[in-house]
């Protein structure tokens, strides 16, 4: 009886879990089929696999090339993950290390920035970007989207920063240690995938964002998402393009998505669940 | 930019000498977190003062000659105006719906990723994956993948069955965007509730059914009271990510069939129609709607944090 239930248990697992993976395979498998086989109904489950559909998004069959989309998406998310860990690091240590005092007053401070939804500032930062001649710029994309990730990253490091015990960096102290020393000898092989998870999660919002993207670039730095969003309109026969665009796309928050996959509920949840 | 990042980077340990120099020992320990704090202040908070000035003002693009001072003018006209009322109501009602039926999805997943059975570690990503597909990537797949009328892939699996074809997003618009944004949010409720469960304390569990608890008074007496909190803050989180959300209903509908939430209806009002004032009254809006929800997820936040502290 309890076997039986406890098998049972187990396959609704299963079952559930292919039914929410099943449009992401669907989506996979459509990419590899021909236009014709992947507009029918019913559905052709068997039909001739092809790679058309990802030439045409690379745009070797006519269309616009999404290199240059792609190429600004991976300099905004990169770009703006590493002045994030160049923010964040010297903050999370003045917040756990070598506290300052109130530090869980600034914490919260920085996330209840978070909390300020993205379209309360979007009208004045176009403003500003198009006086300043910054508009369709790849780096305010960068500067907006280092704001929108340092609070979590901030969370993140310093719960990381904080599991390195106090103890350890006293005994090197007195053994006569100094700063640079330490942080490279001790606490960093301690804080180091926590660090590489953080960044992670960061190059996710990134590359994912699509409001700032759409209201302030245009033609020069189009991000990945923006280029998508030229799929919203049903342009014919295009279905196993979109699929290829959209798993090609997807491809870079999946991998980083699931090296993170320890950590991730730690990011996603400002540090709040461990 | 480079303004913020100036400022001094972390200072050595002071030397452990007596004297009046604690003022200085202060700074040098603020030092590190300077350049983040200016930042975050001139990126994210100059900005919101300025949608709040400018929701004084009457203030269309088009016409920059004719900006003047308009007190709450705009506010008035958000309040009364019927569209932006009822987008009002959409965004309350798009994320109550996510965030509800994927916080009750993902508790029941939660429940059965935390026992044992083969292949749990697969289960568990591939449960992951909706998370990880680009939003607007998720939303082209639902628009065009799924809900095609004619080729979609549930009109597909319905034609084996003999069921009705419908036109998923003319019928049921709403429905159609919140059921993309299910799919999307239930992993991320079921890795904070799976978090939860798995902090949960075991001899206390072990001690309870040794009494002879039942598995149902387990789950409602010991579980349930300690996921409380996982659960507010799956809720609360979720909240604040949903009712920003722009991606989906930008995507799936374009704002039309009576979807457009406020996010979407800032964007319009000074994307396309140019009325800087009444964007920026609506953007307060949103924001006085997320502070609700915030002064709650924070304390939320801070209990669980505090609990962390004071446990290590």
């Amino acid at each position: 009886m309890n076997v039986v239930r406890r098998g049972g248990l187990g396959l609704l697992a299963w079952v559930t879990g292919i039914v929410f993976f099943l449009p992401v395979a669907w989506m996979a498998l459509t990419s590899f089929h021909s236009e014709q086989d992947a507009a029918t109904n019913p559905p052709s489950f068997t039909a001739a696999l092809t790679l058309d559909g990802y030439r045409e998004f690379f745009g070797t069959g006519g269309g616009a090339s999404p290199w240059p989309a792609l190429v600004n998406s991976v300099v905004a998310s990169v770009a703006s993950t590493l002045f994030v860990l160049l923010l964040a690091l010297p903050a999370a240590y003045a917040l756990s290390i070598r506290p300052v005092k109130k530090w869980t007053d600034v914490l919260f401070f920085f996330l209840s920035t978070k909390m300020l939804p993205v379209v309360a500032g979007l009208l004045p930062i176009y403003l500003f970007a198009k006086n300043a001649g910054m508009l369709d710029n790849i780096w305010l994309l960068v500067i907006l989207y280092t704001s929108m990730n340092l609070p979590i990253a901030v969370w993140m490091m310093q719960s990381f920063l904080a599991e390195v015990p106090v103890a350890i960096i006293e005994a090197a102290r007195v053994d006569g240690a100094r700063l640079p020393t330490i942080l490279a000898r001790v606490v960093a092989p301690i804080a180091l995938p926590g660090i590489a998870a953080t960044a992670l999660i960061c190059f996710i919002f990134s590359w994912n964002e699509l409001l700032f993207a759409r209201v302030l670039t245009g033609v020069v730095a189009e991000t990945a998402p923006v280029f998508l969003t030229g799929f919203i309109t049903s342009q014919g026969l295009f279905l196993a393009k979109v699929c290829a665009a959209s798993l090609v796309i997807s491809l870079p928050v999946l991998a980083a998505g699931f090296a993170a996959q320890d950590k991730l509920v730690q990011g996603l949840s400002l540090g709040a669940v461990k | 930019m480079t303004a913020t990042t100036t400022a001094p980077v972390a200072a050595p340990p002071a030397p452990t000498r007596r004297g009046p120099n604690a003022r200085l020992r202060a700074w040098a320990t603020r030092a590190p977190l300077l350049p983040a704090l200016a930042f975050m202040i001139v990126v994210t908070q100059l900005p919101f003062v300025a949608t709040v000035v400018i929701s004084f003002f009457d203030w269309n693009a088009l016409y920059p000659n004719a900006r003047r001072f308009t007190g709450f003018d705009n506010y008035h006209q958000v309040l009364t105006d019927a569209d932006l009322r009822h987008s009002v109501w959409t965004t309350a009602l798009l994320t109550a719906t996510v965030v509800l039926v994927s916080l009750v999805l993902g508790l029941g997943l939660a429940l059965l990723l935390d026992r044992r059975f083969r292949g749990r570690g697969v289960v568990r990503t591939l449960l992951i994956a909706p998370f990880l597909v680009v939003p607007v990537a998720a939303a082209l797949l639902w628009k065009h993948v799924l809900y095609n009328p004619e080729y979609g892939l549930f009109n597909g699996l319905l034609h084996y069955v003999g069921g009705p074809q419908p036109d998923w997003i003319s019928d049921t618009p709403l429905l159609a965007v919140e059921a993309s944004l299910v799919w999307q949010w239930t992993p991320f409720m079921m890795l904070i509730l799976l978090a939860g469960l798995q902090s949960r304390d075991q001899q206390q569990i072990e001690a309870a059914r040794v009494d002879g608890a039942s598995d149902w008074q387990i789950f409602r007496h010991l579980t349930l009271p300690h996921l409380r909190r996982y659960l507010e803050l799956g809720a609360l989180l979720g909240s604040i990510y949903i009712v920003q959300n722009f991606d989906a209903v930008f995507t799936i509908t374009s704002g039309g069939l009576g979807t457009a939430n406020l996010p979407y209806t800032v964007y319009q009002s000074f994307y396309q129609a140019h009325e800087n004032g009444l964007a920026s009254a609506a953007g307060v809006l949103v924001v006085i709607g997320s502070i609700v929800i915030a002064t709650f997820a924070l304390r939320v936040v801070s209990s669980l944090f505090r609990e962390e502290v004071s446990r290590a």
